[in-house]
């Protein structure tokens, strides 16, 4: 019998549950902790998506979250370099139910180590179907995660309800770049282009408004055959018309649109002067600026399998969704949006395009990373606005 | 797009009898899809020749044909019926091969019918390995290199191009790859691939290279007529490539992808299906990947539902097969709701929150003969699904499903014989893919190999293994508190090692503890299971489909809705001796209890079964059948009772300790249904009824044994005290066989006695069904058996009216039948075995429970048989139910057992008293001999009508066998046979051609003609005994090979001639439903 020291010592982590999860609501859920030893508040949600926990904690939009994955076996395939959906991990915290070393030919590390070096608290012998379920009835909760042992579960729900929360707040200025870059083959960001896709030529030139982008739009863009020019959120229209640009990109991003009004006054600037695609929160402000309104979902959609259909072929996508926040296109005030895609779930707007100007802009994830390649049709269908505009 | 209107009757082809390969899957997704189909107003023609289906029961659909699966039967069912569409992607590859068939015979042209579902072309892109090869380059995609060959030669060289061995042997269109094989040298080779050459229906065999040990998946797929594709789950094989799906372990979702790669699956799989041009409906995809790289190459296709399907239906909660009949229909993912949810539509990819781990079930102690190594060939009979929130749980809750005598990954007190093997012994054993090569891995972790080593031996990944790692050690985290006290005691380690999935019976193992002491002070800490619902999508929607399973964590959701409930326990995996028609029993109670308002509570661990699907019954739990798992649900539902009658031997197996746990059984009580087994209780039970017994004794050493067999005189019926179903029973004949038997039983047996009875030569068996209500008993059928007494009922042809029994013994049988009944307080369905021998009753066996033969008899005389029992067992009384007279049907149905011998060549296939069948087949007609016919036909046996035929009986069957060899003649066949009995044939003015046995070494011999394809029919009636001639051996087994049919009992024969004779002159067979059937009883 080999030494089990260290199987022992971890086992007994694991049914002392030391860490907890304190819920607004004053209940608390304990586990252990496998990442770095920092306490964090959050407002939590869950995500349904079976694989993708590398992206989904690069992905800058969960910035401000704890983010529960109901997939009970998370970190199989641990960290690699190439997957990444941004620069760093953004998201308060992470919930799971069971720790996996991580077994892949692509790792790099494992994800408690990654979590570690990025400094993001983790829990793990959670029942994440209660928590789910929990979420699913009442709505999403703020909470406080304690690893670190200072905090009593009952100041950490305190500390829950005293934290602000994510509506009206602005957070895409938080975790947008502080310059502006171009994403290219050369730029130390692209050495994380991943696996091997033939490049087209470039030969139209984006300039896309960094609210948390993602990594996998950038690939798909260039894909598609466009320089893409990242720039700082409340980087002024003026100084982005000024590019010249083919087209205008408005990414996707955290918390809560409405708190972003210097870029729904670039979306207004900018509509109608340049062919516009927005992803995400990019769409709620595109939304926005054509006096659409936003409302917070229940618990909102954060998956890979949400079905959306397209109300001008009658297709339908699987599509990877992260979003709190819905359009509502219904309002007396707003004639001049058409919705072009519906979530089948729930009927919510998933994508809208403007009845007279060059723009378009979806509710979901087209670049996938995590999640079906199904709505990539819509990088090509840019490209075609820009062309035909 | 809504449903179709312009087709109004709609033709489905069912799977036929359950053989390896093809299971009883396909009654779930046949009744799935005509449930769905009849809903949507479309009247159903259905075809299958296996009476043990619940597809097949006449309500399912309109017109129902039990007749053979052939050509020529099916264009006469559409010849009569005309209806507007096929469907065949349901049932099968036996269903596709006909309706391509059918396609190419233009039928389907001639009588205009339309194939939906896929269309031919799509068919045949996705089966013919060099257009699925083609498709594949299309669309970019990847395949092992490998060559399509039509003889050996062109093999060689094929095999040398690809840079030599090893190499994959495929055989073309034959099912889960029948006649293929791994090849490692030259001479593997020639024999692998001559042997796929012969077993392919197009003589093709593809020479691969060979990626065995590559990480394998399958991906679900459907796509409805507007193209719209989804997956629906994702599966992972543990074993790696080089072991056929069928027989992996495998698990559900993937688990070692990124999202990245699993969405290069996810395109490469829609790719798929939009090239091979599946227009509506579900199929499969498989994928290798080389661990090393990442290299992705598509294995194959499925253009149809298949077993993965049945298995990722149940593990995801989505219907694959309901859904794909409607979308076969003309309807669209998002025209379809999800039944789980009610809200959410059906184009949607099920999301999952829990693991689900399947492991086939083998049954290779009933071929002792046979290599158990597994290959690119299925060989196991049957498999069990778990589910747990992680892989630990649910991987220890497989094995304990699968009734192999484990209860998890080992720490169960079996692992002596993994722990004793030299590290030589272990690693060969982890080196080569077989059926208990986990517990070898376990006890490799137990001597601190690492699992690098183990991976090199095993090619497991590594994720599997790490886990399987942390279960071998954890065993010692339990065994160090010392005693359960100490547990008890520490309550987080008590509840961690439940959240392991360690049941109370390795707990109770681990601290020299019982498994009722480990369950007692469990509950006393108020550690206990919780039960989660399977929802399609992790918990995100409310979910309304209860189906459940257990796991150890925080909310429960199982509503204990307080009202009359009755829990049944289903048959847990499939093995020979208990299949399909335990299933169909325990689907019937559900349906019953239903129908009397009373909520039925289904457990069960088969995903083949329609038993578990979610809409069978009120509740489902996909659950092990163990007393710890079944006790919960007990105590959590608060049912008024169990059935567990009718689910075969597991549920009996629990019966006692069920019920000194508190537990309700319903029906026949769990005494009576154990002291019949009892021979002492059996003996005074016959003689107190007045009812005949052959002479018998029970014996625990050779001498005891003799001396017995000496006084009830030879040949004698020998077996083992202690098993049931046949294993280990033989007859033998004198004094030397039984010296020879006792001496290995005396071992084997660990010294268990051996009952010894007298063997009826030549007595005629018969097989009985009744209901009794403990007061009124109700013959359900007499069935006489073809074969005489010895080979086992579950493998012998019987008779529905008994043809030749006189009137006199039918009525003893019936008197015998309701003093038995009553005798031990009968409530429910009993079987009861019988021998006739001059006209004198003898009986054989009582099994006061559901019998194999009750959807037979149901399905002849048209009376379900097992929904009366379930009434019965709720307390009805018979004349309520108004059954109070036996149905002597005015037709005859005929039953034949299906066997796997050509799946484990070497094998004999003789028929003794140890049952090997695996499923069963019906035929009926007015006339008995045509139901034998069509029962021989169905089973695969097709009969020539002219030719050459070889013969060769036993000594004791010569003189009978005149008269059958005159009709042989009349007929027109040539008989050839060993010079012995062409000399007896002469003797009695029978012209034969005389050839060598295969004994004496000197050709031309049957084998030669075999080879050269020179006999279509060889009758070949064994001597007795436990030792049968090795020539004989061969020759049958060859002839399996070849495909060609074999009669190895006089009677058999004699049936056989009859049906021909009185097929002669026919041009067709004649069908009829059985619905017309039925109407005639009335």
């Amino acid at each position: 019998m080999p030494d089990l020291t260290e199987y022992r010592t971890r086992w007994k982590e694991q049914r002392d549950k030391p860490a907890f999860l304190a819920l607004e609501d004053g209940s608390v859920i304990r586990g252990h902790s496998f990442g770095a030893n920092v306490d964090r508040v959050g407002e939590v949600v869950f995500n349904t998506g079976l694989t993708g926990y590398q992206e989904i904690l690069s992905d800058p939009s969960y910035c401000g979250q704890l983010v529960t994955m109901t997939y009970p076996e998370i970190g199989n395939t641990g960290i690699n370099a190439v997957d990444m959906e941004s620069r760093g991990v953004f998201l308060n915290g992470f919930v799971i139910h069971e720790l996996n070393q991580g077994e892949n030919w692509r790792k790099d590390e494992s994800l408690a180590d990654f979590l570690v070096r990025n400094e993001i608290p983790a829990i793990a012998g959670i029942d994440t179907r209660a928590l789910t379920t929990k979420l699913r009835t009442v709505g999403t909760l703020k909470a406080y995660l304690g690893v670190s042992g200072t905090k009593s579960p009952e100041a950490g729900i305190a500390a829950a309800r005293e934290w602000e929360g994510l509506d009206g707040k602005d957070y895409a200025s938080k975790v947008s770049c502080d310059q502006s870059y171009t994403w290219d083959e050369i730029s130390e960001d692209s050495t994380y282009w991943g696996l091997g896709e033939d490049r087209p030529a470039m030969d139209l030139k984006i300039v896309a408004y960094d609210f948390g982008i993602k990594w996998n739009i950038l690939r798909r863009m260039r894909l598609s055959g466009m320089d893409v020019r990242v720039v700082p959120a409340k980087t002024p229209s003026a100084d982005v018309l000024e590019m010249k640009p083919d087209g205008v990109f408005f990414s996707n991003g955290p918390a809560d649109p409405a708190a972003v009004s210097y870029a729904i006054d670039s979306a207004r600037a900018l509509i109608g002067k340049v062919p516009i695609m927005g992803i995400c929160l990019g769409h709620q402000l595109l939304g926005l600026a054509c006096d659409a309104t936003t409302y917070r979902l229940k618990f909102g959609h954060h998956g890979c399998n949400h079905p959306v259909k397209n109300l001008e072929t009658e297709g339908i996508e699987i599509t990877s969704q992260n979003h709190n926040f819905a359009v509502d296109c219904e309002t007396s005030s707003c004639n001049s949006l058409e919705v072009t895609h519906i979530n089948l779930n729930d009927n919510t707007v998933e994508g809208i395009k403007h009845k007279s100007e060059p723009m378009f802009a979806v509710q979901y994830h087209p670049e996938a990373g995590p999640g079906p390649h199904d709505p990539q049709y819509l990088f090509k269908q840019f490209r075609e606005l820009i062309q035909t505009s | 797009m809504p449903k179709r209107c312009d087709l109004n009757e709609i033709l489905i082809i069912g799977s036929g009898p359950i053989v390896i390969g093809q299971a009883c899957e396909f009654d779930y997704s046949g009744t799935q899809a005509c449930k769905s189909l009849k809903e949507e107003g479309y009247k159903i023609v259905l075809v299958n020749s296996n009476p043990a289906t619940i597809m097949t029961d006449p309500e399912f659909a309109d017109k129902t044909y039990i007749e053979p699966l052939t050509v020529e039967v099916l264009e006469e069912i559409i010849r009569r019926e005309r209806p507007d569409a096929i469907l065949p992607t349901l049932g099968g590859q036996t269903a596709l091969n006909l309706a391509m068939a059918l396609h190419e015979n233009g039928s389907l042209e001639k009588y205009g019918v339309e194939m939906i579902g896929a269309s031919s072309e799509a068919i045949k892109k996705a089966e013919d390995r060099d257009l699925f090869k083609q498709a594949m380059r299309n669309i970019n995609l990847d395949v092992p290199r490998s060559e399509s060959v039509h003889s050996l030669q062109e093999a060689r060289d094929a095999g040398d191009r690809l840079g030599g061995f090893p190499l994959v042997i495929r055989p073309g269109f034959t099912l889960g790859g029948v006649g293929g094989g791994i090849a490692y040298s030259r001479s593997e080779f020639d024999e692998i691939a001559s042997r796929g050459l012969r077993s392919s229906p197009t003589s093709e065999v593809l020479i691969e290279e060979c990626i065995a040990g590559w990480k394998e998946f399958e991906l679900e797929v459907m796509r409805d007529c507007k193209d719209n594709c989804i997956v629906i789950c994702s599966i992972e094989n543990v074993d790696p490539m080089g072991v056929h799906t069928g027989d992996s372990i495998t698990v559900a979702p993937a688990q070692t992808l990124t999202d990245r790669e699993y969405q290069i699956l996810r395109d490469a799989s829609l790719a798929v299906m939009r090239e091979i041009g599946v227009e509506t409906g579900g199929s499969n995809v498989q994928f290798a990947i080389n661990p090393i790289d990442g290299r992705l190459v598509i294995i194959e296709m499925n253009p149809r539902v298949s077993r993965s399907s049945a298995l990722a239906s149940k593990a995801t909660g989505f219907p694959i097969a309901k859904i794909a009949a409607k979308l076969a229909v003309g309807y669209t993912l998002d025209e379809i709701r999800n039944d789980i949810t009610r809200e959410t539509p059906a184009s949607f990819e099920p999301s999952i929150d829990y693991v689900v781990t399947k492991i086939p079930r083998f049954t290779f102690e009933k071929f002792p003969n046979v290599d158990d190594t597994l290959g690119t060939q299925m060989k196991s009979v049957g498999e069990t699904m778990s589910i747990g929130k992680t892989f630990k749980q649910s991987l220890q809750k497989a094995l304990r499903s699968l009734e192999i005598g484990r209860y998890g990954f080992g720490a169960d007190g079996n692992d002596e014989m993994f722990e004793s093997l030299s590290d030589n012994e272990l690693e060969a054993l982890l080196r080569r893919p077989n059926a208990v090569r986990l517990f070898a891995v376990r006890a490799a972790f137990k001597r601190a190999w690492s699992i690098a080593t183990v991976h090199e031996y095993t090619k497991i990944d590594r994720w599997f293994l790490n886990h399987l790692e942390e279960l071998a050690y954890f065993e010692e985290e339990i065994r160090s508190v010392g005693k359960l006290e100490e547990l008890v005691e520490d309550p987080a380690l008590f509840r961690q090692a439940k959240e392991f999935g360690y049941s109370d019976i390795q707990i109770a193992y681990l601290l020299g503890a019982s498994e009722d002491d480990v369950r007692d002070q469990r509950k006393k800490i108020d550690i206990n299971p919780v039960y989660a619902l399977v929802d399609t999508c992790a918990a995100e929607f409310l979910a309304y489909t209860p189906y459940y399973y257990s796991t150890y964590g925080d909310l429960e959701e199982a509503s204990s809705a307080v009202c009359d409930k009755i829990m049944i326990l289903g048959g847990g995996p499939n093995r020979i001796g208990q299949g399909i028609e335990f299933d169909y029993c325990c689907v019937h109670a559900s349906y019953a209890l239903q129908e009397a308002g009373i909520e039925s509570i289904m457990v069960n661990s088969n995903p083949e079964t329609v038993s578990t699907d979610y809409d069978t019954s009120d509740r489902l739990y996909f659950e092990p059948l163990t007393l710890e798992d079944v006790l919960h649900i007990y105590e959590t539902e608060k049912c008024r009772g169990v059935i567990v009658q009718f689910g075969g031997q597991t549920p009996l197996n629990l019966a006692r300790e069920l019920q000194e746990n508190g537990v309700n059984i319903l029906g026949t009580k769990p005494e009576s249904i154990e002291a019949v087994e009892d021979r002492k209780f059996f003996q005074e039970l016959a003689d107190k009824l007045n009812i005949l017994q052959t002479s018998n004794g029970t014996a625990s050493t050779t001498s005891e044994a003799l001396s017995i067999a000496r006084d009830i005189g030879y040949p004698v019926l020998v077996r083992p005290s202690f098993v049931l179903g046949g294993r280990a029973m033989v007859i033998v004949e004198d004094e030397d066989g039984l010296r020879k038997y006792m001496d290995e039983a005396v071992t084997a047996f660990k010294k268990r006695p051996v009952l010894i009875d007298s063997y009826l030569d030549g007595a005629l068996e018969v097989d009985v069904d009744c209901v009794s209500d403990g007061e009124t008993v109700v013959v359900g059928a007499i069935m006489e058996h073809v074969e005489f007494a010895g080979v086992h009922s579950g493998d012998s042809a019987c008779i529905i009216p008994a043809p030749t029994l006189s009137e006199n013994v039918k009525q003893t049988i019936r008197q015998h039948c309701t003093a038995l009944a009553i005798e031990i307080q009968v409530v429910g369905l009993m079987n009861v075995q019988f021998a006739i021998k001059e006209e004198c009753v003898y009986i054989l066996e009582v099994n006061p429970r559901a019998s194999r033969t009750i959807p037979f008899v149901s399905k002849a005389i048209g009376m379900p048989l097992a929904k009366i029992a379930t009434l019965v067992i709720t307390g009805k009384k018979l004349p309520e139910l108004g059954f109070t007279e036996e149905i002597i049907p005015k037709y005859y149905s005929v039953k034949e057992a299906v066997f796997p011998f050509i799946r484990f060549p070497g094998s004999d296939i003789t028929l003794t008293p140890e049952m090997r069948s695996t499923g069963e087949v019906m035929g009926i007609d007015d006339s008995p001999a045509i139901g034998f016919l069509k029962s021989q036909v169905a089973a695969g046996t097709s009969l020539p009508t002219a030719g050459n035929i070889f013969l060769s009986v036993r000594d004791s069957d010569k003189a009978a066998t005149v008269p059958t060899a005159i009709r042989l003649i009349d007929l027109g066949y040539a008989i050839y046979s060993t010079h012995g009995t062409s000399l007896m044939l002469k003797q009695n003015g029978i012209t034969s051609v005389a050839i060598n046995k295969i004994s004496d070494e000197r050709e031309p011999n049957i084998l030669n003609m075999i080879a050269a394809g020179d006999v279509k029919w060889i009758i070949n009636t064994p001597d007795g005994g436990v030792n049968p001639r090795m020539d004989e051996i061969r020759m049958r087994a060859e002839s399996v090979a070849q495909g060609i049919p074999i009669t190895t009992t006089l009677n058999g024969l004699v049936a056989a001639v009859s049906g021909l004779e009185a097929m002669k002159g026919n041009a067709r067979m004649e069908v009829r439903t059985l619905q017309e059937y039925h109407e005639k009883n009335k």
